[in-house]
């Protein structure tokens, strides 16, 4: 008798007889079911008087033929009677699998689905942009409630701390546009136009762009991320009970840090990538230092800067709030807070994207060059 | 069905810390096989971390862990596998994967050691495991987050029992069920003990479970195992925090109305 030993058949009083012996387990269960099944017949009788050890799996085999097959078990010992009487009480209709829609419906559904999310997420920000201007309102009613120590904290995460990265970029950048810029000038021998491309393009687009970039992937992120942990933790139940608002707790000192830090990053950044290009156009170009700087000031009109300042706050408004209102409904389980954090990015940085094309037209309607 | 003679944890000199903190110093404990050991102690006494050690998710600082005759300290996952797949485990919260619905969950463990089972079975087992556990007709096919935390619970307890382990942790299986539901779980517990043999270390704060299925009981305090034995053997120890816990108001209430019980019987 092995471990591993299958089942005999015998026939006895013209009845069929299958002694199992061994150990009927798990082990054993995928060859086992197969041979059971290929049995053919009924009035089976199981003997498992020489089975020496039996789990669930092995009873629930047993309990199958006599279930199925009307088999008759004789032989078992006590301890396999009370696993097959267990097995056989737990022998419910019970539904494992969901069941499947047609693929037609299921399509249709999610696309209704993504519709229904956009729509509730277009509304759920527009709420969560008036719950914000009303927790300002009392913010400024009630002095006393403004967390500046929270706020100085944000300063510090979402400023002082990206400058090292923002520069980075901003600087690398700098020197792209100045390159590809000057490759594709030089076949009209207007090289010399290489600054106008660097400064204009820096300091009206892509600085307070990529800033708003880097700022949705890095804080925008972090909010959804840090209030969807909250939220599942129930902090901000306990919040809620105590009485404080998360609004004023929460929202409030990052939307405030992210919208005075955009406009401080995002002309850091301009400048960075000039001084990128300006690099470039010394090393490459031979353009002294000196006539880049006057070059770009002779270039540079103030509504530039101003456009810029004027987009940075927007796009942090809209990154923060993004960021907060997507992390704050993270509902269930962790993984619905890196989905939602997910979301968050995308969101920020797709309606910073259309809001830039909104203010680009906008613009130039109104006359600034 | 115990086996004194036997026993299928063994912990020697085990020592733990986290940095400056030590939790464990030179705890030794010994499980015999066959029974159900209880764990107690105050919180952050180290119950969970001890289970973690004995199951290898720690690394101890110094001392010996061996389950089944096998030393688990330093063996990396590979050469571990073939104990792993000789217990199963309840954690705290669960632990069900996320993204599985619970039929799924508690196919997880055998499809890893137990390949080409084929699929209509597998949902048998499945279906039988749940009904075992008391789950509801329709949890098999839910996903965790759609579960109340008693029934995540349970479904944990189904994945944790897949593989009919002969050992199993349990760490605080009752709390969170409500009585009916814990007293139930109980019963599971000694049916299954009793129908496979199985060895069971519990952690438990629940009085009415160390009353009612506990067959001995190891009191962690002062960062080692204090005294361990049958409820009556602890009540005979003049220690403060044996007396306190089992002498204290809920103490002497779980057992009179285990004794209540016993008189019925």
């Amino acid at each position: 008798m092995t471990a591993t030993a299958d089942f005999d058949q015998k026939y006895e009083d013209g009845r069929r007889v299958l002694r199992f012996s061994g150990n009927l387990t798990l082990l054993r269960v995928r060859k086992l079911n197969e041979q059971l099944e290929a049995i053919e017949g009924d009035k089976l009788v199981v003997d498992l008087s020489q089975v020496d050890r039996m789990d669930t799996v092995g009873a629930w085999l047993m309990h199958k033929l006599q279930r199925d097959r009307g088999a008759e078990i004789v032989g078992a010992n006590e301890d396999h009677q009370t696993l097959i009487d267990h097995v056989a009480r737990a022998d419910q209709p019970m539904k494992v699998r969901r069941e499947a829609e047609p693929r037609l419906r299921q399509l249709a559904g999610e696309v209704g689905l993504a519709t229904q999310t956009a729509l509730h997420t277009m509304v759920g920000l527009l709420g969560f942009f008036g719950a914000l201007l009303i927790s300002i309102g009392n913010i400024i009613r009630h002095p006393r409630r403004f967390r500046f120590n929270a706020v100085v904290t944000r300063f510090d995460v979402v400023g002082v701390r990206a400058l090292g990265i923002i520069g980075l970029m901003s600087f690398l950048v700098g020197i792209v546009i100045a390159q590809q810029g000057a490759v594709q000038l030089r076949q009209f021998g207007a090289e010399v136009f290489t600054v106008n491309l660097i400064a204009r393009s820096a300091m009206k687009e892509l600085g307070v762009l990529m800033t708003a970039i880097m700022v949705a992937g890095r804080s925008g992120s972090a909010f959804a991320a840090q209030l969807g942990s909250m939220k599942l933790n129930e902090e901000v139940d306990a919040m809620r009970t105590i009485g404080v608002s998360p609004m004023e707790a929460l929202v409030f000192p990052r939307v405030l840090a992210t919208v005075l830090m955009m406009p401080l990053l995002g002309f850091y950044s301009a400048m960075i990538a000039i001084v990128g290009g300006g690099l470039f156009s010394w090393v490459a170009l031979d353009m002294p230092p000196i006539t880049f700087v006057q070059r770009v000031r002779e270039i540079i009109p103030m509504t530039d800067i101003y456009q810029t300042l004027i987009k940075a706050p927007v796009f942090g408004l809209i990154i923060a709030m993004a960021g907060c209102y997507q992390g704050l409904q993270v509902e269930g389980n962790a993984e619905e807070v890196g989905l939602r954090t997910t979301t968050a990015v995308v969101q920020g940085i797709f309606l910073v994207i259309v809001l830039d094309a909104i203010f680009a037209v906008f613009f130039t309607e109104i006359g600034w060059p | 069905m115990i086996q004194p003679n036997v026993s299928v944890i063994e912990v020697t000199g085990l020592e733990n810390r986290f940095g400056e903190q030590v939790v464990h110093d030179g705890l030794d404990l010994s499980v015999r096989k066959g029974e159900i050991l209880g764990v107690v102690g105050g919180s952050g006494t180290g119950k969970s971390v001890l289970m973690r050690s004995i199951i290898g998710l720690k690394t101890p600082d110094a001392g010996e862990v061996t389950v089944f005759g096998e030393s688990m300290v330093g063996r990396d996952e590979e050469e571990a596998k073939h104990v792993r797949r000789r217990w199963g485990v309840l954690f705290q919260g669960g632990a069900l994967f996320s993204t599985l619905t619970v039929a799924e969950n508690i196919q997880v463990p055998i499809r890893e050691f137990y390949p080409g089972i084929s699929q209509d079975l597998l949902d048998e087992i499945a279906a039988y495991k749940t009904a075992m556990s008391g789950l509801a007709q329709d949890a098999g096919a839910k996903f965790p987050a759609e579960l109340s935390g008693g029934m995540r619970k349970r479904a944990g307890i189904a994945r944790a029992l897949a593989l009919d382990p002969e050992l199993l942790f349990l760490d605080e299986p009752t709390a969170g069920l409500d009585p009916i539901g814990a007293a139930a779980f109980d019963e599971l517990i000694c049916e299954l003990r009793e129908a496979l043999g199985l060895t069971v270390f519990l952690i438990t704060h629940d009085l009415d479970t160390l009353y009612a299925i506990c067959d001995r009981v190891a009191v962690l305090a002062d960062r080692k195992v204090v005294a361990i034995g049958t409820i009556p053997e602890l009540l005979a120890l003049d220690h403060q925090w044996i007396q306190e816990y089992f002498r204290g108001p809920r103490g002497r209430a779980a057992s009179k109305i285990d004794a209540a019980e016993k008189a019925e019987a």
